[in-house]
């Protein structure tokens, strides 16, 4: 099942999901996914771990927006940049020089009051999904590489924390149309990657359930990575038990050498991984009700760039 | 750890001279159930008292050991328990979770100077959100719920296993960081035009002229700045006990009783932040012990005779399919079927397992005791699970 609305249709996909999950590579995977479907991308690092530019084989991306692939543009945030940003489009402010004292100590008032840090993140996402939207933008569409399921509440939740602490000032009369955008189904989803394993989809529940009573955030699609393939169906896996009696091990092994126990024993763990991950799928499953896209397991070492168009290819079979 | 002419290093000898174990790694990496792991192994040996304090225990894990009700206090898992799983014991096995809301109350009880200011403290908004979100909040609760269970003196071992952190190193700088935050001259900056101007409620006139306070009036209002100084003079009065608990938590970490190990996958990612938080470690100057090695693929995947085996039974060399058929009363296309499946689920978890060496192969510089725990299908589930895991950090290699 396809995400709804679609994914394309969108203007500001966000992804998140708890640590370890693959959020920085379904990100990624989508941003290319939707460039080799036309659109322009401004790919946006939270976590400014610099993932997002090695899954594209680039150098470190900065603050402002590096073409790392065609048809996408990536920039790591920076609540510094984005400060002085903000003060020079907003309140011309014009910051000069250093402003290394200022942020830090923007930044110490900002460890304490609600939001304020999380704004700074919010609002360059958002100012640059406005400019797409109007057109001014060299994107048609951001795909934010967030930060994880622990913390992302926060973010989604800066603009109305806010609203709700800050009685007059620019800031407060900002964070109305940064809610327009950020809690509008039509252009933005905040879609949450998980794996078949039981704390990442404990995770995932609990965040969905956070999100719909203490966010107006509309939901995407929960992106499940890594996800085995079937090894055998149901008829098949009574046919490979029996064939694992001790007569018919004799059998094989005088055919081959003892070796093809290993072989045996590879595909008895293969059929166990698969089935303890199919129960916590089928938790998943059962517990939520939104969009699944199912992203298959990647066998060998794949990384870089080639990483990447695998899993576009994978979330386009699913999307389209 | 060094080794010596007395045999390989071990978990075991390594543990046997330490009373703190801090895990740490990269999320997903399975960090909870190996600190666990690590603490009931340690629990094995006569007489030992080991605790565990983990942050945030998968639900299995934690019934496992018959945790659901545990809060900030620490619990014996019971004797029961462990047996019902057919673990046996000769040490005392204990539990705790990590509540960080209740250790930050408890840091402020103890270090206002007086019960009215904690309280004010306590009640106040932004405390709240301080202690909710503060940078490494939680790794500095960590530490320092460590550090006074550790000075309790109840435990022969404590086993600590670390949230998950942006960034490794950031929880090693906690305590550092915490000490500078309250000591900090950008505390003192920021509360200033309040105390000149005297004390609470007092208006920031006189600092108008200041950039900071221009800009930041300008955005965010003067109540709200006002609502965030004022609390900041009241946390600046638990400064001393605040900064020198700091230290001496970042003293314990150093301390040559608590060593560290770092848990990982066999992939590129997490293991990249375990290679980086090994050189932190070591340039920090903090006993780096262990490298776990976590769900690791069997060996047999690299044998070359099964590789070979896998190769000719996808083939179906020797027409096995037609005897096994036979043999069976199955039908000869479904057999070739499912060897041709067993063939091909070899070699590709074959291909994972090549992966896995090789980036074993490239591993830098790793510390003396590197133990390594099997892929394994099933979740931990009990006592039993945990004991299999421990079977494999401790053995000798």
């Amino acid at each position: 099942m396809g995400p709804t609305p679609s994914w394309l249709d969108q203007r500001l996909l966000v992804f998140t999901g708890k640590g370890g999950t693959g959020k920085s590579t379904i990100a990624a995977a989508t941003a290319l996914f939707a460039a080799n479907h036309g659109k322009r991308v401004l790919l946006v690092d939270v976590d400014a771990k610099q993932s997002v530019a090695s899954l594209f084989e680039h150098a470190a991306v900065d603050f402002s927006a590096t073409r790392v692939h065609a048809g996408i543009d990536a920039l790591a945030m920076d609540t510094e940049q984005s400060l002085r940003e903000y003060l020079k489009l907003n309140l011309r402010i014009p910051v000069v020089g250093r402003i290394g004292p200022l942020a830090k100590m923007f930044d110490f008032v900002a460890t304490a009051a609600p939001g304020v840090k999380e704004i700074l993140t919010l609002g360059k996402i958002a100012w640059e999904v406005r400019e797409a939207i109007a057109g001014r933008a060299a994107h048609d569409i951001v795909i934010v590489d967030a930060v994880a399921s622990g913390h992302v509440l926060a973010h989604l939740n800066a603009a109305r924390t806010i609203r709700d602490l800050v009685d007059v000032g620019p800031l407060r009369t900002q964070t109305d149309w940064m809610i327009d955008i950020l809690e509008d189904p039509a252009l933005t989803s905040i879609n949450i990657v998980t794996t078949p394993e039981e704390m990442p989809v404990a995770e995932t529940i609990e965040l969905i359930q956070r999100v719909r009573s203490a966010s107006r955030a509309p939901l995407g699609s929960v992106v499940v990575n890594r996800v085995l393939p079937e090894l055998f169906t149901r008829d098949d896996e009574v046919v490979f038990e029996t064939l694992r009696n001790p007569s018919s091990q004799r059998l094989v092994v005088d055919e081959f050498g003892s070796a093809i126990i290993d072989v045996f024993e590879g595909a008895r763990l293969a059929v166990d991984l698969r089935r303890s991950r199919a129960e916590h799928l089928d938790h998943l499953r059962a517990s939520i009700d939104m969009p699944t896209i199912f992203v298959p397991y990647q066998f060998g070492s794949l990384h870089g760039l080639r990483m990447t168009t695998v899993i576009a290819q994978a979330i386009s079979d699913e999307v389209l | 750890m060094r080794r010596d002419g007395h045999g390989e290093a071990t978990l075991d000898r390594l543990l046997s001279a330490q009373e703190i174990v801090v895990c740490c790694g990269s999320g997903g990496v399975g960090k909870t159930s190996v600190a666990a792991s690590i603490a009931l192994g340690a629990a094995r040996r006569p007489g030992v008292k080991v605790l565990v304090l983990t942050v945030d225990p998968a639900k299995r894990l934690a019934t496992a050991l018959g945790l659901q009700a545990l809060g900030n206090t620490e619990a014996r898992i019971s004797a029961e328990v462990l047996a019902e799983s057919g673990v046996v014991l000769r040490g005392e096995l204990w539990a705790a979770m990590l509540d960080t809301k209740q250790s930050w109350d408890a840091l402020v009880l103890r270090h206002a100077p007086d019960e009215t200011t904690a309280y004010r403290i306590l009640n106040n908004r932004l405390y709240h959100n301080l202690t909710a979100r503060f940078v490494q909040s939680h790794d500095y609760i960590a530490m320092e719920r460590l550090y006074e269970l550790h000075a309790s003196g109840r435990y022969d071992l404590i086993v600590i296993d670390t949230p998950p952190t942006r960034n490794a190193v950031d929880f090693l700088e906690a305590p550092q960081r915490m000490a500078e935050f309250f000591g900090g001259r950008l505390l003192r900056w920021l509360t200033l035009p309040y105390r000149v101007g005297g004390g609470r409620g007092a208006r920031m006139v006189n600092v108008a002229s200041r950039p900071f306070y221009q800009i930041a009036d300008r955005l965010l209002g003067s109540t709200f700045l006002q609502e965030i100084a004022e609390f900041f003079l009241n946390f600046q009065s638990m400064y001393d006990g605040f900064v020198q608990r700091a230290n001496a938590v970042e003293a314990l970490l150093h301390d040559r009783r608590t060593t560290f190990a770092v848990v990982s996958t066999l992939e590129s990612a997490p293991l990249r932040e375990a290679e980086l938080f090994c050189v932190e470690l070591r340039k920090r100057q903090y006993l780096l012990g262990a490298l776990v090695l976590n769900r690791v693929l069997p060996e047999t995947f690299l044998s070359e005779h099964s590789q070979a085996a896998a190769v000719a039974l996808g083939n179906d060399e020797g027409a096995i399919a037609e005897s096994l058929a036979a043999a069976n009363d199955l039908d000869t296309a479904t057999v070739r079927r499912v060897l041709g499946s067993v063939a091909q689920s070899f070699e590709r978890f074959g291909a994972v397992a090549q992966h896995e060496r090789a980036l074993r192969d490239q591993l830098r510089d790793p510390p003396s005791v590197v133990a390594t725990v099997p892929n394994r299908a099933a979740d931990i589930a009990d006592a039993s699970g945990l004991a299999w895991i421990a079977d494999h950090l401790f053995a000798r290699t």
